[in-house]
């Protein structure tokens, strides 16, 4: 992911943008699977009174964190380009608005 | 003329937090837009970037409160469970769902507005920290603002879904 002098040091730049990416897929992925499972959906009831969208939230915004954290560690002084940083992180963004979109979740059950 | 706890909590959820959220917006894209070299002199952009600061970091985290207020005080009053033979309007998620030509405003509106919403925090903050860390260089380079204008503007939008559903949401079951 390098060809150009103004992407050198932006590794902590597209680190926050793909991490970022990261947690909305993460978070389609877990609604998406939370339809699937119900031992899942189960799993993610984290606080009753929210139900399993406390889940669902709650652990998209570790596995973002956790991304971010190592995404930066390993870019921090590289060069990365955001250009590509960007395409991977709309890439993951549209995964996550395709799994929260009910009319793809609720094809796969309960 | 009288607000009850829930109706306040509704309101802070949607207006107030709302109101502010677009202000900073609002605020943000066009600092990230203008944030160029060629339209400020550099004493314009060291001016600037602390708007573009103020602008970023407060729509992140008005966001952070509104998802937070939204699920953990406000969406447990709406997917309350009524008990045996309660009136379905003190539980919004049990009303609509009573009524096929309501449903779809839990099953399609409620169900994308509930999840879509925690993307905002998430990308508003990626860019906040990004004008944060880099500054100045925001300016002299179009790649990472271009970046910084994308994510920040598709934060935007899974907002405005949230809040346009919410409102709709609201109008047809209000949270008493």
């Amino acid at each position: 992911m390098t060809n150009s002098h103004d992407m050198e040091t932006l590794g902590g730049a597209s680190a926050a943008f793909v991490a970022s990416g990261i947690g909305c897929a993460a978070l389609g992925l877990l609604t998406t699977l939370a339809q699937i499972s119900v031992s899942v959906k189960n799993l993610l009831n984290w606080w009753n009174p929210a139900g399993p969208l406390s889940g669902k939230s709650g652990l998209a915004v570790i596995i973002w964190i956790a991304s971010w954290i190592v995404l930066h560690a390993v870019w921090k002084n590289k060069a990365v380009s955001v250009h590509r940083a960007l395409t991977v992180t709309l890439v993951l963004i549209a995964v996550g608005v395709i799994g929260t979109f009910p009319t793809f979740f609720e094809m796969f059950g309960h | 003329m009288t607000f009850t706890d829930r109706e306040f909590w509704t309101v802070i959820h949607g207006m107030g937090f709302g109101a502010v959220f677009l202000l900073a917006f609002a605020g943000g894209l066009a600092g990230l837009w203008s944030f160029r070299p060629e339209l400020a002199t550099p004493a314009g952009l060291k001016e600037r970037l602390r708007r573009l600061l103020a602008g970023t970091w407060i729509m992140a985290i008005i966001a952070w409160l509104t998802v937070i207020v939204g699920t953990y005080t406000v969406y447990p009053w709406y997917r309350a469970k009524p008990p045996e033979g309660a009136d379905l309007r003190d539980y919004p998620r049990s009303y609509l769902l009573a009524d096929e030509n309501l449903a779809g405003w839990h099953t399609f509106a409620m169900e994308w507005k509930e999840h879509v919403a925690w993307m905002t925090p998430i990308l508003a903050t990626a860019v906040a920290f990004v004008v944060l860390r880099y500054g100045l260089r925001l300016a002299e380079d179009p790649h990472l603002r271009r970046a910084c204008i994308v994510l920040f503007t598709i934060a935007f939008l899974a907002a405005a879904v949230a809040g346009m559903f919410g409102a709709f949401i609201t109008k047809a079951a209000p949270i008493y």
